[in-house]
């Protein structure tokens, strides 16, 4: 691993639940962060943001790292569990609900 | 009008030879959002449901697609809406 990819594993590996976005959650840049951010807040279980636009090294090395293209990226307990479609199709389902208590991600 | 519309629904007919495929243009509804471009073709939404998915995950499938449109995703498209799905 180089050392954008070392440093994406610790932030990954570093918080329960992680979300990879373009902007912050009070102002996502785009319509997939936003959706992203959305359901997060109707889970309500804390989630540390990162906001790619701030650092280009992370924006290009979070693609390899899940060999995953987009972004909004969620992780939870250091696995990658999807997109913006996946988390809304889970959440529709109410996967991403018992995803989280599984893991024993407390709501906020 | 509509040439990377057809190249999504081209390869993705012939990758996945889905039972069910809809590609929409969304671009007009992005304009004048970053990443939005003039040439229009730039925002899609697509449904897809073929057998080929079957036994695979959600991201499975997803990548599957992606890894289908790689090059229309790196240079042209910039916004892809996907529901990928196993016949129900």
């Amino acid at each position: 691993m180089d050392a954008t990819q070392v440093r994406i594993d610790d932030i990954v590996k570093g918080h329960d639940v992680v979300l990879f976005m373009k902007g912050t959650p009070l102002f996502p840049q785009c319509g997939f962060s936003s959706r992203a951010v959305a359901i997060m807040e109707h889970l309500d279980v804390p989630f540390h943001p990162v906001d790619v636009l701030q650092d280009m090294e992370i924006r290009q090395g979070i693609k390899a790292y899940s060999d995953w293209p987009t972004i909004p990226q969620l992780y939870v307990k250091g696995e990658f569990i999807g997109g913006s479609d996946i988390m809304m199709e889970m959440f529709e389902a109410g996967e991403l609900q018992a995803l989280m208590a599984d893991s024993g991600v407390k709501a906020g | 009008m509509g040439a990377v519309k057809d190249e999504i629904e081209r390869r993705l007919r012939e990758n996945f030879t889905p039972t069910h495929l809809a590609v929409t243009d969304d671009s007009a509804k992005h304009a004048g959002h970053a990443g939005h471009d003039p040439r229009g073709e730039s925002h899609f939404t697509v449904e897809i449901v073929s057998v080929r998915f079957v036994g695979l995950s959600r991201v499975q499938c997803q990548r599957a697609v992606n890894r289908a449109l790689a090059d229309l995703l790196e240079e042209r498209v910039h916004a892809l809406a996907l529901k990928a799905s196993a016949p129900a």
